[in-house]
């Protein structure tokens, strides 16, 4: 299955769950902020939200900015 | 003086300088900085992690976030929508529900849409947000901010980065006359003197970001800032002399020798 992960297509073999997701992607979850199909997941969220085929995921974290 | 405290939604800063993070040499470059600044607040920027590239280093690590409280921003966004979610975003990353709120009309001068600007302001604040918008040297616009639940107003000096200082000085003493909600200069500052302008004629603040991370010493124009926001302020509270168009001598006028 596809998702589209930070804009780009992205293959998982099965769904996951959204810690399982930042798991794999080898991410601190404490560091970011995870949108899954266009709504913010609340970090309590992360083990029951489930991504799956055809999915948008993004991921973001805070970089230097004014 | 020391009782000259700047409230922004019930929150109280003894500092009235609010410095950035970008555009740094170097995270210690920058945590230098913050420190010589003063600051007690810092902007963030919210960004895509880069999956390819990442080293598991974070901006955070480099911010003492019990010092500094973190503002959020939505720089780049050029919709409304746009806007929103990223500072939703924002709030998630930062366990905070301020954002500096940005929506830009304008590649070249980055100027805000201030339509799209009001409209975002409304949906935030309606959220529980504490949405400091960074708008035009307007005062209409700024007075439809406030009225839309901004819990300040942002104007700019000049446009972002380009360190021209104050351009519209009448206009930002009107806004801060009218302005229910603290004023915040945001953008353009590039001198010290720029903040100390700002300051002088009422801001309740000053952010800089450029004029610190580009100076060739940082660290040294972080302090030069802080003094600056300090002296303007103090001389916004003194009550300046008014301006006159011809000399008024100092020196007494009577007891001139040979006369």
């Amino acid at each position: 299955m596809t998702i589209r992960l930070n804009g780009e297509d992205y293959e998982l073999a099965e769904p996951v769950t959204v810690h399982g997701l930042l798991d794999r992607l080898d991410i601190d979850p404490r560091r970011v902020a995870v949108e899954h199909n266009l709504v913010v997941v609340r970090r309590a969220r992360y083990d029951s939200t489930m991504v799956r085929g055809g999915d948008e995921v993004e991921i973001v974290n805070f970089v230097g900015g004014g | 003086m020391d009782d000259d405290l700047l409230t922004i939604a019930g929150k109280t800063f003894r500092s009235r300088l609010i410095v950035g993070t970008g555009k740094y040499a170097s995270h210690d470059a920058m945590r230098r900085a913050h420190d010589a600044s003063g600051a007690e607040m810092v902007t963030v920027a919210v960004r895509r992690v880069d999956l390819d590239a990442r080293d598991g280093s974070s901006l955070l690590d480099h911010i003492d976030t019990d010092r500094y409280a973190l503002l959020p921003n939505t720089a780049g966004c050029y919709t409304a929508d746009e806007a929103i979610r990223t500072a939703r975003l924002g709030r998630e990353a930062g366990l905070t529900n301020w954002v500096k709120l940005e929506v830009i009309g304008d590649e070249r001068t980055l100027f805000p849409d201030n339509e799209a600007l009001l409209a975002a302001t409304r949906v935030l604040a309606d959220e529980g947000f504490v949405v400091l918008p960074y708008t035009n040297d307007d005062p209409i616009v700024c007075r439809k901010l406030a009225a839309a639940g901004a819990a300040a107003v942002m104007p700019l000096g000049a446009p972002i980065g380009s360190g021209l200082g104050v351009q519209n000085r009448n206009s930002l003493t009107i806004i801060r006359e009218q302005a229910e909600v603290p004023v915040i200069v945001d953008a353009g500052v590039g001198s010290p003197s720029d903040a100390a302008v700002a300051m002088e004629l009422g801001a309740d603040g000053v952010l800089i970001n450029t004029a610190i991370a580009g100076a060739d010493d940082p660290v040294a124009m972080a302090e030069a800032m802080r003094l600056a926001v300090r002296s303007g302020r103090l001389g916004y509270l003194a009550g300046r002399i008014p301006r006159r168009r011809y000399a008024a001598a100092s020196s007494p006028v009577d007891g001139l020798v040979g006369h």
